[in-house]
């Protein structure tokens, strides 16, 4: 029926299909978005003289395996992977616990001082906390804890973000009459978080995840300073430019092996993070 | 985040049963209302104590180190109260990084969010394979900063690369991406943009989406055109989420490191041989890392962290401005007209 209707109704202008115009523009976003890319991977897979002609070729050569193989000699490639996904997974999991506890229990708990703390942690979203550096460094210095993944991971194990993103998700979506219905049947308070709040928060739980793990897996600065000799993916990558001289096919070359690990993550989880952006998801 | 065991005399609990709440409260019963009581503190709890220590902590300590003489091997030197600030705010390489920061962050802001509201409005229409395109303007995002930066870097070399390869085609001279301000600015700012655009215009389409089709549709009926409606109606109605953007954007743009960093590696200084992108976060590495004084670093991190605030209460402050004119003009527009309508009827 409503098709019908649908059918009967002119388009007033504003749901027509839109013209030639529109999608040669979404081209021209396209090409801008991936050609950087297709670029690298084009002189990743050539010898280096390629860069030094106007219109690189429109194909790639045969020479990435080639190029990846002097990648993996230059800098520790297979390492500083096992590391960065070590850190991630980590961090991804200890933010996700966290921020679902502590966001159900804003949302859905009474307790004294609820609405003052949660001021407070709506104020500390925007706080830098990467100012902090210098003392962190230092305490890392101290216990001789720099060049371990531990030191790399410490720092981000929460996020007033992640903490704010649980707690407006989960005030909607829980009505109190689970929850009561729960206690009434006398589960404690930890199954009910357990088996009501948990269930219901395992949406924003994936895409919270999938931000954290994105944020750590391209922070740089952190890991930069405190583990160079036990480097994760990114601050093994940027050592392939240390060199005096630099051969930009290499460089390249390994810009899109490190690119494919969350190549992969978009190709399967890219909706997800489409729409967690949409829903309001920001940077970490 | 310390409860009492003893449960406070309380009668409304709906749990009690009416024959046993006699004085003396069953075990069971009352571990249940310890449960009750200290469970939302228990579950906030790692929150905040880690949060404490690795956030905020370190923060207000960076503050303690900046009024200090500090050595990054020797340690502390000696209390010297604000001098660090003074040496700080007199030293002309504090101020070209802040006008550096400035610089690229005015570079990438600018254009990426007019580019971004561009890219929402072609999405916001019933266009076919909707998911396609929307994942398409994200492509960018899942490159690293540092793989971002070394692509760029490679296309803004300034003997090779490939984008003075192809000026040299047109018979255009080569631009000093590397070594020159001005260049080097734009250059660091596009690989920001290149990076971030796609991302924003996803939650400025969220925005645009959420504005009602039915609005439009009646604006269409009285006349209004695309161009007219985008304008009037869809502009107004994304601000405060075009705001939000400015802000996240002002944060993260006033702390770039990675780009600047990687940009040219080649040169001792971090930031080009003259420093001509060194931002404010890469000049607090250089002070702190290479020249180990931890004392004026600190004291970098400190008026950065004013800086970001203060950016953040002027863009609040201006926002809000905005928001109250226009509510008061629109409010002034429609007594004039409800003014003029009466008097039409009246007539």
């Amino acid at each position: 029926m409503t098709t019908l209707t649908l059918k009967k109704r002119k388009p007033l202008g504003i749901d027509r299909r839109p013209g030639f115009l529109t999608y040669g523009l979404l081209i021209v976003f396209f090409i801008g978005g991936t050609y950087p890319l297709y670029w690298s991977f084009i002189a990743g897979s050539s010898p280096s003289s390629v860069l030094t002609e106007t219109w690189p070729p429109l194909l790639p050569g045969g020479l990435f395996w080639q190029n990846v193989g002097q990648v993996i000699d230059t800098v520790p490639f297979w390492m500083s992977l096992l590391n960065s996904v070590i850190v991630s997974t980590v961090i991804t999991i200890s933010v996700v616990l966290f921020s679902t506890l502590a966001g159900y229990s804003f949302a859905k708990l009474k307790f004294r001082g609820r609405e003052g703390l949660l001021v407070f942690v709506i104020a500390t979203l925007a706080v830098p906390t990467q100012l902090g550096i210098i003392p962190l460094f230092m305490v890392m210095k101290q216990f001789g804890w720099t060049g371990t993944l531990g030191a790399v991971i410490i720092p981000t194990l929460v996020t007033a973000f992640g903490v704010f993103f649980m707690r407006q998700y989960l005030v909607d979506v829980i009505p109190e009459e689970l929850i009561e219905a729960a206690r009434v049947d006398g589960a404690n308070m930890i199954s009910t978080f357990w088996h009501v709040g948990i269930p219901a928060a395992r949406p924003a739980m994936a895409i919270l995840g999938l931000f954290t793990f994105m944020t750590a897996w391209t922070d740089y600065l952190w890991p930069l300073l405190v583990v160079p000799q036990n480097p994760t993916l990114q601050v093994a990558l940027s050592q392939l430019q240390s060199a005096k001289y630099v051969d930009y096919s290499i460089v390249l070359a390994g810009a899109v092996l490190a690119t494919i690990p969350l190549l992969i993550l978009f190709i399967l989880a890219g909706r997800q993070l489409v729409s967690g952006i949409m829903a309001g998801a920001v940077k970490g | 985040m310390t409860t009492t065991l003893t449960p406070p005399e309380e009668k409304s609990s709906e749990a009690v049963p009416p024959q046993r709440a006699k004085p003396k409260l069953p075990f069971k019963y009352r571990l249940s209302r310890w449960d009750v009581k200290a469970s939302p503190y228990v579950y906030i709890a790692p929150f905040f104590i880690l949060f404490g220590l690795v956030g905020l902590f370190p923060l207000g300590y960076t503050f303690v180190v900046s009024l200090n003489k500090w050595n990054l091997l020797t340690g502390p030197g000696g209390f010297v109260g604000l001098s660090n600030y003074v040496a700080e705010l007199n030293d002309p390489f504090f101020w070209n990084s802040l006008f550096n920061t400035v610089s690229i962050f005015l570079l990438s802001a600018v254009p990426q969010l007019i580019i971004a509201v561009v890219i929402a409005a072609v999405l916001d229409q019933n266009i076919r394979g909707k998911t396609f395109w929307r994942m398409s303007v994200l492509i960018p995002y899942v490159v690293t900063p540092v793989a971002v930066t070394l692509i760029f870097s490679s296309a803004f070399d300034e003997k090779y690369g490939a984008i003075n390869n192809l000026l040299q085609f047109f018979h255009l001279n080569p631009i000093m991406w590397k070594t020159e301000t001005f260049p080097s600015h734009i250059a660091i700012a596009t690989m920001v943009n290149w990076r971030w655009t796609g991302y924003n215009a996803l939650i400025l389409l969220a925005a645009m989406q959420a504005v009602p089709r039915d609005i439009y549709e009646s604006a269409a009926l009285d006349g209004a055109g695309a161009i007219r409606r985008f304008f009037s109606m869809t502009l107004p109605s994304i601000r405060p989420t075009m705001i939000f953007v400015i802000i996240t954007a002002t944060v993260g743009g006033l702390q770039i490191f990675t780009e600047p960093k990687l940009f040219n590696p080649t040169t001792a200084t971090p930031g080009g041989p003259q420093r001509q992108y060194q931002t404010t976060v890469l000049y607090l590495w250089d002070l702190a890392f290479n020249r180990q004084n931890f004392g004026k670093a600190s004291a970098v991190a400190w008026l950065l962290f004013l800086i970001i605030v203060l950016f953040g209460l002027l863009n609040f402050l201006i926002s809000r401005r905005i928001a109250s004119t226009e509510a008061r003009s629109s409010k002034r527009k429609t007594a004039k007209r409800l003014a003029a309508y009466n008097q039409n009827k009246i007539s």
